[in-house]
């Protein structure tokens, strides 16, 4: 009788690569909805465009590089790139910046380094950090909430003016923008650090109608809806606490102290954990595991780091938000945390 | 805060890191009691089935064995016997397939049932508190009782720690999913496996002894409480089902909060911790006299129709286990040697129940799948999170996978323990503990090949050190010949006293040659074990030599003086002769050794008719190609290239010409050159630099007829320098030190041929070293050099005989080199 061989351990708990991944595919889906609620389809089409885009050229470089197409596209993780940025642009920024995006995150960021778990860089940050940098405009052009339009957008009127970049009733991307007082709208984050450089007061700005009590409007909820989502992926054990943790509890203890003692020109804690991209970094971004620390209290100093630097772009810095950048920061220092924070192991550093 | 064994005794548990829950299965195997199996039809027990050294044979091929026979006897230390398991008949002794995830031949004996399964004589204790410590201690070893939970430790060994034992545990927890030979064990022999704990804790006298079970068998631990509710100090603690809680680092810190110190065992920290299944073999020993013959094991999976435990008799073979229960293979069937997660698959069935087999897995191909294609690690840690022994599995894969082996280290490779959680968690499906096990193998093997080179260093330097002794020892003595030349008072007189000697001998070249006969007598007679005699009477020879060539040389001034140059006919006769002889010897001697002749030795025949002018010349001319075509033949002989520096030192040669005086130098330097290059050639080593860059002085020394017997000597001390350089790769700085302090002696003649003396006997001693580390020569060379060199019978008969004699010396010396070369041989 032949008797096949095999190396220990004999049995897995059946969590495999591609499961992971659509998990957090998955756990996307109440700040997709939010997204879609609040600023229109957009959201929608761009992630089409980006899962197509993220296909053909994870497919294109894995042939390029001589390995099996199927089994490294269908392990998720181009996909789950490509959703990241897709909810991460402007809905209604044209299609080839998505496009442009994509490709940039998968065949350089990733696969020119070697492919999954061999990127330096957090492939989707690294992408949003070239489209900000590329095109100002067109990575900063959010449309306001739907109730806050001069015109409502349909969603005819959306795709048209993300695939030729004017529709039927608009001539194009700034007219759609404009909101029923005939201003146009940046985000929250945005329209804040104008009014501050402007010398109004943080509670004068937030007078807008663009705002509610604590954050703006949409955004708080998006923000929210990420939230949901993260602690899911908690839940499911897809993701440590300590990356989310420390990164919020970071950004929170700074805008609080930063709130304390300038409350003119500081927002508060509430304000700047729900706005921007805050939730969606701590819980989806800043987790992925390739890119991030891999020891739990390098993890706890990652997050912290990410948090902190947020807080000091946001308010010091050029950009209105920072996710991207503290993200790629501290993506370069992984290495050193994690040759620092290697843990005790059983039986070392006690008396013999 | 309490003491630790307050919280222990509060029933306190602490906690591990890490872990998984994979599922248990073991409620497949624990349904039914333990079964008792047919006998077999053969049982194949192997020599070694523990830790330690094989014992010695005690039986052979047909011998017939009783139940409880021990068949090998232990020798060394950690060797442990192994007995018959049943009655019967020895049919082989031969390696077969052992039971390790290598299959690798084990040296096995193959016993076949006589079907009576009759014991021999057992000796049952019946009061344990009677035995002595050494006498139980002896009993365990006897039983041949190894570690049953897995490692197969020899518990005699454990039983006699010599550590203060503060703790012994004892391991019920059996965390591997599906086994549950000790769950049914701890059932249905609770008494004995306590019993067997008392033995323990007589041998090793615990504080507290904590028997540890997971909380998935209340059975067992019923049973174990009710065993030991008369023994104070037995503690039984459930402890939460989590893998692999059983590992004995993972449980001593479950039940002790202690953690067994990295590279450290755990009586270290006062722990000891014993499998039930050790324990009842224990008991067994004691109280019954059996040694460790049957085990239960647990025959499960989902491919095996009566799942359950068995009393397997040692050396049962795998593929009886598995008929007796019911096994329907399915494609790519995987049969386990232990559990899912730490068990290795099996070659073939016919592998052999031993010591520490604990559980037969055959399980289909749903409820273990086969482990998917490994795909990229993504970092995520889940690895680490599962560790128990809070190691970075991720990290440590990458290190692997470079076999960056110091980084392996750095990140405590050797702290892992082999449980397979990481593998088990890896959303990638690496196969990491497989990582760890090839890298571990590595490593050891690249610290064995260390050892190795570092012996072999140490044996290098040994060697260099005693060369550099012997070296500075011969040194010594040419510092203490050097100081008699130093002293010139009383060297000038034994000079002085030996040249009159010579005069007196004059024209007597058989008194030297006597001399040299009874020097090469005596050292062959006594070889080369007593070097000072023959060093002594060889000395005396030279130093007649020495005075004989003074000799010569003053003969050749005065001859100068009184001879006319009208006899030139005559001589140049004989030079021609002399040429000729010297072509003709040559030729022979290439034609013998089949070889290119050496360039030099070309030069020097255009040399040679230049000093056809004058009939002294000549014969000095014939001495010089004689010395010339026997270095170039010894040359030959070696097969080797030319020196350098001898072909360098040869153009000196003619300048020499100029005067009569200088042709007896030259006569001398061409010897001497002969010498070297002879001694080169043996050696059949490159010439050393120094020695080259010493021969440019030879030339300057010919102005000065004192000078030319410094040259000699120079010429000689080279010749030794040279040798002994070949001898050791490095050349000794005395030598040239001594060497320059040779030519300050110029001013006087008479130091001169002091000069010359210690020359010749540093020459001499080279000699004796080349002779003792070279081949033996064997060439005929000099017998036909013989023959041409007595035709001659010129008018210069003296000068000629002077000749003849330094050659014959020459010869002389290079017999008596080829004598010693033969004797030891």
């Amino acid at each position: 009788m032949k008797l096949s061989m095999a190396s220990s351990p004999h049995n897995h708990n059946h969590k495999n690569l591609s499961r992971l991944m659509l998990t957090v595919i998955a756990a996307c889906i109440p700040g997709i909805i939010a997204q879609c609620y609040f600023f229109g389809f957009g959201v929608i089409v761009q992630l089409l465009l980006a899962l197509i885009t993220a296909s053909l050229s994870e497919a294109l470089m894995l042939s390029i590089r001589k390995r099996p197409v199927w089994p490294a596209l269908s392990d998720g993780s181009a996909w789950l790139t490509a959703v990241l940025l897709a909810i991460s642009i402007p809905p209604l920024a044209p299609w080839w910046v998505i496009v442009i995006g994509t490709v940039f995150a998968i065949a350089m960021v990733k696969q020119l380094y070697g492919g999954l778990g061999f990127n330096l860089f957090n492939p989707a940050m690294a992408a949003y950090v070239l489209l900000l940098i590329s095109f100002p405009v067109q990575m900063t052009s959010w449309t306001p909430v739907t109730s806050l339009l001069a015109q409502p957008l349909s969603l005819a009127d959306q795709v048209t003016l993300i695939f030729f970049e004017y529709s039927a009733n608009h001539q194009d991307l700034l007219s759609a923008m404009t909101s029923v007082d005939g201003t146009t709208m940046a985000t929250p984050l945005d329209t804040l650090k104008t009014a501050v450089s402007q010398n109004f007061t943080v509670t004068e700005a937030m007078m807008g109608e663009q705002f509610t009590a604590f954050a703006g409007i949409g955004w708080m909820w998006v923000n929210l809806a990420f939230l949901v989502g993260g602690l899911f992926l908690l839940k499911a054990k897809v993701i440590n606490w300590h990356i989310p943790v420390a990164l919020l509890g970071t950004l929170a203890f700074c805008s609080a102290i930063g709130f304390i003692i300038a409350p003119g020109s500081h927002a508060g804690s509430l304000f700047h954990l729900l706005s921007g991209g805050t939730m969606l970094g701590a819980f989806f971004i800043a987790t992925d595991p390739v890119s991030a620390s891999t020891t739990n209290r390098g993890r706890l100093i990652y997050g912290a780091c990410i948090g902190l630097l947020v807080y000091l772009i946001r308010n010091y810095g050029g950009y209105p938000d920072a996710v991207a950048f503290a993200v790629l920061i501290m993506n370069m220092a992984v290495p050193l945390i994690d040759h620092y924070t290697q843990p005790r192991t059983y039986g070392h550093g006690v008396a013999k | 805060m309490d003491s630790l064994l307050e919280q222990i005794e509060r029933g306190t548990l602490w906690q591990f890191p890490g872990g998984v829950h994979p599922p248990q299965q073991k409620s497949l195997s624990n349904q039914q009691p333990t079964a008792r199996l047919p006998l077999p039809d053969k049982l194949v027990l192997p020599l070694k089935q523990h830790i330690g050294a094989n014992g010695q044979l005690l039986v052979k091929e047909g011998d017939k064995v009783l139940k409880g026979q021990p068949l090998t006897k232990p020798t060394a230390n950690w060797s442990l016997p192994v007995h018959a398991s049943t009655s019967g008949e020895i049919t082989a002794i031969k390696p077969l397939p052992s039971a390790h995830p290598s299959a690798l031949p084990e040296l096995s004996i193959v016993i076949a049932p006589d079907g009576n399964d009759t014991w021999c004589e057992l000796n049952p204790v019946s009061n344990l508190h009677e035995l002595s410590h050494k006498t139980l201690i002896d009993i365990l070893h006897n039983a041949g009782i190894a570690g049953m939970g897995g490692a197969g430790f020899p518990t005699y060994i454990k039983a006699d720690s010599h550590q203060p034992i503060e703790f012994l545990i004892v391991n019920g927890v059996e965390c591997e999913p599906y086994i549950t030979a000790d769950d049914l064990l701890m059932r249905e022999h609770a008494k004995e496996i306590v019993q067997g704990i008392e033995v323990m804790q007589q041998l090793l006298k615990p504080q507290r002894i904590l028997i540890g079970i997971e909380d998935n068998k209340p059975e067992a631990i019923a049973a174990m409480q009710q065993a030991s509710t008369h023994n104070t100090k037995i503690l039984v603690r459930p402890i939460p089902t989590k893998y692999p809680s059983g590992g004995e680092k993972q449980l001593i810190r479950v039940l002790t909060s202690k953690e067994v110190p990295s590279a450290g065992i755990p009586a270290d920290i006062g722990v000891l911790v014993q499998n039930v299944g050790t324990l009842f073999a224990i008991s067994e020993a004691i109280y019954k006299g059996k040694p460790l013959i049957e085990r239960v094991v647990t025959v499960t999976g989902n491919t095996i129709g009566k799942p359950q435990n068995v009393w397997a008799l040692i050396g049962t073979e795998i593929k009886h286990l598995l008929d007796c229960q019911g096994f329907t293979p399915v494609s790519e069937q995987r049969v386990v040697m232990g559990g899912p997660m730490m068990g290795f698959t099996l070659p073939t069935v016919r592998i052999p129940v031993v010591k520490t087999t604990n559980c037969i897995l055959a399980p289909d191909n749903q409820e273990l799948a086969e482990p998917g294609d490994e795909k990229a690690c993504i970092r995520c840690s889940a690895c680490a999170d599962a560790c128990p022994q809070t190691l970075l599995p991720q990290q440590l894969q990458w290190f692997a996978k470079s076999k960056d082996y110091d980084k392996l280290e750095a990140y405590n490779l050797f702290d892992c323990i082999e449980c397979g959680a990481c593998s088990y968690v890896c959303p990638s499906e690496i196969p990491l503990v497989q990582y760890y096990r090839v890298a571990k193998a590595e490593i050891r093997e690249q610290k064995l090949d260390q050892i190795k080179a570092e012996r072999a260093k140490e044996r290098f330097e040994a060697r260099k050190e005693r060369l550099e002794r012997e070296q500075q020892e011969r040194q010594n003595k040419h510092k203490r010949s050097t100081s008699r030349a130093a002293k010139p008072d009383a060297e000038k007189a034994k000079v002085a006293d030996a040249l009159t000697r010579v005069k007196q001998k004059q024209g007597d070249k058989s008194a030297v040659q006597a001399a040299i006969e009874r020097a090469k007598a005596k050292k062959a007679a006594d070889g080369s074990l007593e070097p000072d005699n023959s060093e002594v009477a060889l000395e005396r020879a030279r130093r007649k030599e020495q005075a004989r060539q003074y000799k010569e040389q003053k003969h050749s001034e005065d001859t100068a003086v009184n001879e006319n140059s009208n006899e030139s006919s005559s001589k140049k006769d004989a030079v021609a002769a002399a040429i000729a002889r010297a072509k003709a010897k040559k030729a022979a001697q290439q034609a013998e050794q089949q070889s290119e002749p050496p360039q030099h030795a070309q030069a020097s025949d255009s040399d040679a008719p230049k000093a056809g002018d004058d009939p002294r010349k000549a014969a000095v001319a014939a001495a010089i190609a004689r010395a010339k075509a026997k270095k170039a033949t010894q040359q030959a002989e070696q097969q080797s290239e030319p020196p350098q520096h001898a072909q360098a030192s040869d153009s000196g040669v003619p300048k020499a010409d100029d005067d009569p005086r200088k042709a007896a130098v030259a006569a001398a330097i061409a010897r001497a050159k002969a010498k070297k290059a002879a001694q080169q050639a043996e050696q059949q080593s490159e010439p050393p630099q120094h020695a080259q860059v010493s021969d440019s002085g030879v030339p300057k020394a010919d102005d000065d007829p004192r000078k030319a017997a410094v040259a000699a000597a120079i010429a000689r001390a080279k010749a030794k320098k040279a040798a002994q350089a070949e001898q050791q790769s490095e050349p000794p700085q005395h030598a040239q030190a001594s060497d320059s302090g040779v030519p300050k002696t110029d001013d006087d003649p008479r130091k001169a041929a002091v000069a010359a003396a210690i020359a010749r006997a540093k020459a001499k001693k080279a000699a004796q070293q080349a002779e003792q580390q070279s081949e033996p020569q064997t060439e005929p060379a000099p017998q036909s050099e013989d023959k041409s060199d007595s035709e001659p019978q010129t008018p210069e008969q003296k000068r000629q005989a002077a000749i003849k004699a330094a050659v014959a010396k020459a010869k002389a010396k290079k017999q008596a080199k080829e004598q010693e070369g033969n004797d030891p041989s």
